[in-house]
Parts: C-alpha cells; structure tokens; sequence
C-alpha cells in the first residue's frame, strides 16, 4: 500500500487506571475519568479547558455483554464533559483498544481533529470467570464454533498444540514468556498481577487447556486507559491553555492494520507474506498462516514498517509492547512482527532476546538479554486484560518508555528501556482476527 | 503432635461460597452527609436469561446432514476449493458454493483437552477439541474427540486418523457429529 502524506501526529499524554479483579466502588465512567484525568494532569490541562482544548474523542470497549449497558460510551462522553464533540465507539474484540488508538490518529491526520481524546475501559467482574469465558467464546462463530466447546484457551492451545508439531516449540519455551512477564510486572505498579515465577512455577500450575497453564493465559480485569493525540495546531491550543509547551514528545509514525478469517478452521494453507529482510527461500515448505500463525498480525506489521520505513525491525525498534493474552501467542507474535523468522519464536525467547537487560529472572546467563526488550510493562499476562483499555494501556506504557518517564509514572525504572528512541504496540483479536501494529517515536 | 502441625494453614480452610448474593432491604446510613463518600458500595444481583431464536439461515442442510448421519462440505464449482466447514460463498473467488459428502475417515490437524471451559460446558470437563484434516479439503472442520484417553495429551495425536459418529437423536447443534479414533 502506498501511504499519502497526512499531517504528523503527536502523542502528548497518557493515563491508566489500576488494572484490579474486580473495582466495585465505582462503575465505568469514573473509572475511565482516573486515567482521563491523569492524562489532562501530565500536560497541566484542567478539565475547564477540555471543551476549548478538544476536539473530539474516540471510544473503546469490546463488549456489551460485559457491561450490560449499551452505549456506554456516550455515558464516559458526558461524564468527562465533553458532550457535544464528536464521538464514536470502535469495537474489534480484543483489538478494540488498538484500533481506537489508530482512529483518533486518523481524525488527527486527516485534519478532521487537532487533537482527540482515545478512551476504553472493560469492566469484567460483574459475572464469574467461567461466565466471563462464556462470553469471550461468543467472539467464535455461534453456529459451528461456540456449541463445540466454547472457551479461548481451547482454541490458542489448539494454535500452540500446531505449532509446536511445525517448528518444535517446547512448553518450557512458552514458561519463559510467563516468568519474563510476571518478573517485569514486579516493577511496575500498575500491574494486577506482580509475581516472581519459576519456569517450573508456570509448568505445575493447574492445567487449563493442554498445554497452556492458568500461568501461561492473561486474567480478566476491570480497568480503563486514556490517551491524547494532537497535530501541530493541537499542540499550539494545548500550548495557549496551559501557557507552556507540551515536553517529551512522541510522534506517531506508522500504523497497521490486518484480518483473518474468523473460523480458525476457515484459515488458508498457502504462501508466507513476506517483510522486507525476508525471502522466500526462508520459507520453502512452509504453509501458511495455517493455524500456527497469525497472518492478520503479519500484514499489520508490513502495513506499520512501510509506513514508518522500517525495513529490519529487530534492529530498528527498540522495544515491543505487544499482546500476548497467551505465552503462546506471544511467542508466534515475535515471528508475525519480524523479530525473528516464522519457526523460530520459541528459541527466540529461549535466547533471552526479549528480556529486558538489567534484570535478574533465575534463569542464569542468557546469550542474547536485553536484545530486544518485549512487553517491558508486564504485558496483558501480568498487567490484567480489560479488554477495551488492554491496547491504550499499552500506548501509553510505550509513551512512558519513550518519554523516559517510567520511574516518574510507574514509580520505577527498573524496567526503563534505556534511550529507546522508537517502540511498537500491538493490538490482537482472538483467534487472530483483527490485529494491529502502531509505531511510537520520540519526535 | 501439637495443633498445628495437624491444621492447614488457616487461610486454606474455606467455607464453599455462591454467586448467589442475597436480598438487601435495609442498608446502613450515615447520620451526617459528609460521611456518605464512606459507604461501601451496594452490589445486586440482575438475572439476564433470554431464549434467543438462531437461524443458521443458508449453513442448515448442513445441521440437516448431521441429523441424518451426513458430514457435509461444500465445494467452488469455480475454482474448486473445498470447504470442510460449510460456507455458502468461496472466500476465494465469491462464487456460490455446492454441497458434498465429506470422507468419514479424517486425521488431527491439531487438539486440545479442555480441563476448564465456558460456563455452559464446564460440566463437560475434561473433553478434547480437534481440528480435523482431509487430504484434498483446503479447510479443516472443529470437532470433538471421544474415546481417546484425556490424562495423557502428547503430539503423537497429531496426524492421527479418526472417524466421523453421529447422535442417534439430532440436537440441531454442530456437536450432533463427533469423531472417535479410527483405528
């Protein structure tokens, strides 16, 4: 795809609310205005201003099952004060907060917006687990799926269990993502879930679907994320409300978007798509995506490096937040993005390549830590999954990260990724449906 | 031996609790206004049942085949790819599709056991979901697996070959065909 020259876009400001089981002292739209209000905070906005500031805002949450409420984005809308802007709801499964942060950049870039508002929020603990998983499974088709046996984990195990007879992955290997995920976690304190694991912690802990763990698959949560993107202009109006120039900025350079059939059964065996350091001759007998691989994942990341100009990804990004609801996915989502060849995911992580550098994870000597640091916040596994927030919330991690702010906002730099100048976030719908790939840079 | 050596650690030790909630009809007030943020929140509970009429619209010769001991498939009259799941359209090149018997004998392209699930099929736990495979079908059809021990998962299940059994008494649901191994 040729990308036309649009107007560059900012990302000025993030908040997050505690991702937490269960926030039963409120309901969403105040939920929602914790981490909005954070966000006004960090740029010296006051909410007064808003109305003068903003343009619009674009709303994010998966599921009206989960919340029982229609349009409750219009609910966050007015709670916040920003009737009557421009507002819409975007909804694409687990995607759905990705996708969000990729419309309010459209607006800006289009010049429909100088600035908009990204919201989402998913409040998962008004029915029990296994209901919760009842309702997630309805994301499969309800004529030839669900009535099998509805349930996620069932089906990236069925992924896992394929990719593991392709390429060789080991259940030790995905363990390594779990401790990578849950040790990073231990630094950040927005983080539901902060846990010193053993790889042997992960592989004795209740089976669930074989060979995925309760540790190897994300929780449910209740939480909300909340960014703020701005053109030039935007940045001149936050500039005349707040009397001061907006610091730190991050430029939003690449965006991507891709899909796949629904129906895992429904998925093609045919050729690699292949990213700009691949040839073919890397992949000679490999059918493909199959239901090893994630092709929705692989044409977001084409998509987002053509844009953005990369052309070798483990050496021009610096750091990936990507969603890994399962250790599994995580592990194919290393080879969907590039950071290593199709096949080669769980040696990837084996390697020690996606760990962050300066941490101690007892696993001894590593040959490759610290090479390409993924989900340095913990990740959906360790952070919490509020379906909605989930992608803005990693939006706003890799703002920190780039911004060379975490110790400030997540009270530690532990997990700091050292003069990270260009970061990726992605955003995923089971079982690979919707998925997309942003490009941060430090502007 | 004293006590507690013999008592697990207290926090072990739980009453068994339900979702069920209880019916509220007083709640404490505050006598002063400033002390009302204090309060902890009410929480009900809403039953949301509803009987939601599905039409499988052009998928049901599909349900109809099931109920009557066929596996059916459909097949581009076009460019001739074949659907182990039904679908009326060819995602490859739009055309309508046709209806075909699927072979009976089929192999595991990948499985699972489900020791957990959706609430609905908890009370099935554990059972295996298959992928099942057919030589010269571009797509794979989602399936149980019955008769094949649940304790013991291994790759070795893949590539296995297993048969198509049907339920005596069609429930109009996918689940009315299942597979069992085939040797």
């Amino acid at each position: 795809m040729a990308f036309k020259k649009t107007r560059d876009v900012y990302f000025v400001s993030g908040g997050i609310s505690k991702f937490a089981k269960a926030r039963p002292e409120v309901t969403f739209q105040p939920m929602v205005k914790e981490a909005y209000d954070y966000a006004l905070k960090d740029i010296g906005l006051e909410n007064k201003q808003a109305q003068e500031v903003f343009d619009g805002s674009v709303a994010s949450y998966f599921s009206d099952h989960f919340s029982r409420q229609l349009m409750a984005g219009i609910m966050i809308q007015d709670y916040l004060g920003l009737c009557p802007l421009p507002s819409h709801r975007v909804e694409a499964g687990g995607a759905t907060g990705g996708v969000c942060f990729q419309e309010a950049y459209k607006n800006v870039a289009s010049g429909v917006m100088d600035t908009c508002v990204a919201y989402g929020f998913e409040t998962m603990s008004h029915v029990n687990t296994w209901k919760g998983n009842e309702f997630i499974a309805l994301a499969s088709d309800v004529s030839f799926d669900y009535p099998v046996g509805g349930f996620y984990s069932g089906y990236y195990a069925m992924m896992v269990v394929r990719h593991m007879q392709e390429f060789g992955t080991t259940v030790e290997q995905l363990a390594h993502v779990s401790v990578k995920n849950h040790i990073n976690a231990f630094h950040n304190k927005y983080a539901q879930k902060r846990k010193r694991l053993t790889i042997k912690d992960v592989r004795n802990s209740e089976m669930v679907a074989w060979p995925l763990t309760m540790l190897d698959i994300c929780v449910m949560s209740d939480g909300a994320a909340c960014g703020i993107l701005a053109s030039e202009d935007g940045l001149k109006k936050i500039r005349k409300a707040t009397g001061k120039d907006p610091k730190n900025l991050v430029k939003v350079t690449g965006i991507g978007r891709g899909t796949d059939a629904m129906r895992m059964s429904d998925r093609p065996h045919k050729k690699v798509i292949l990213l700009a350091h691949e040839k073919a001759s890397d992949y000679k007998d490999l059918k493909y995506p199959g239901i090893h691989s994630f092709r929705a994942g692989r044409t977001a990341s084409k998509l987002a490096y053509e844009h953005a100009g990369i052309k070798d990804p483990l050496k021009e990004i610096d750091f990936v937040e990507l969603h890994d609801a399962y250790t599994s996915s995580e592990i194919q989502t290393y080879e969907d993005m590039g950071l290593c060849k199709y096949g080669e995911g769980g040696k990837f992580v084996e390697s020690g390549a996606p760990f962050l550098p300066n941490l101690d994870y007892g696993l001894g000597k590593l040959p490759r830590q610290g090479e390409m640091p993924v989900n340095p916040s913990g990740g959906l596994i360790a952070c919490g999954h509020p379906v909605g927030a989930t992608g803005l919330m990693q939006a706003v991690f890799a703002l920190w990260q780039l911004q060379g702010s975490m110790k400030k906002h997540v009270g530690d730099d532990t997990i700091q990724v050292k003069n990270a100048k260009r970061g990726a976030i992605h955003s995923h719908a089971g079982t690979g449906t919707y998925v997309t790939v942003s490009i941060l840079e430090k502007a | 031996m004293n006590i507690q050596a013999m008592t697990p650690a207290a926090e072990k030790i739980r009453l068994a609790e339900t979702d069920d909630g209880t019916i509220l009809f007083k709640v404490p007030f505050p006598k002063e206004m400033k002390d009302i943020q204090h309060m902890s929140p009410i929480i009900i509970k809403q039953p949301y049942h509803i009987d939601y009429i599905h039409s499988y619209g052009q998928d049901s010769p599909f349900f109809a085949g099931l109920a009557n001991g066929k596996l059916l498939g459909t097949k581009c009259p076009k460019c001739k790819y074949t659907y182990g799941t039904p679908k009326a359209h060819c995602m490859e090149c739009g055309s309508p599709t046709e209806w075909f018997e699927l072979p009976e004998v089929g192999r595991i392209h990948t499985f699972t056991v489900c020791h957990r699930g959706g609430e609905e099929f908890l009370k099935e736990t554990p059972f295996i979901l298959v992928l099942v495979e057919w030589d010269k079908v571009d797509t794979l059809f989602l399936s149980r697996l019955v008769g094949v021990d649940t304790s013991k998962p291994s790759l070795k299940m893949v590539g296995m070959k297993i048969k198509a059994q049907f339920k005596r008494n069609a429930k109009f649901r996918p689940t009315d065909v299942y597979f069992v191994p085939a040797e």
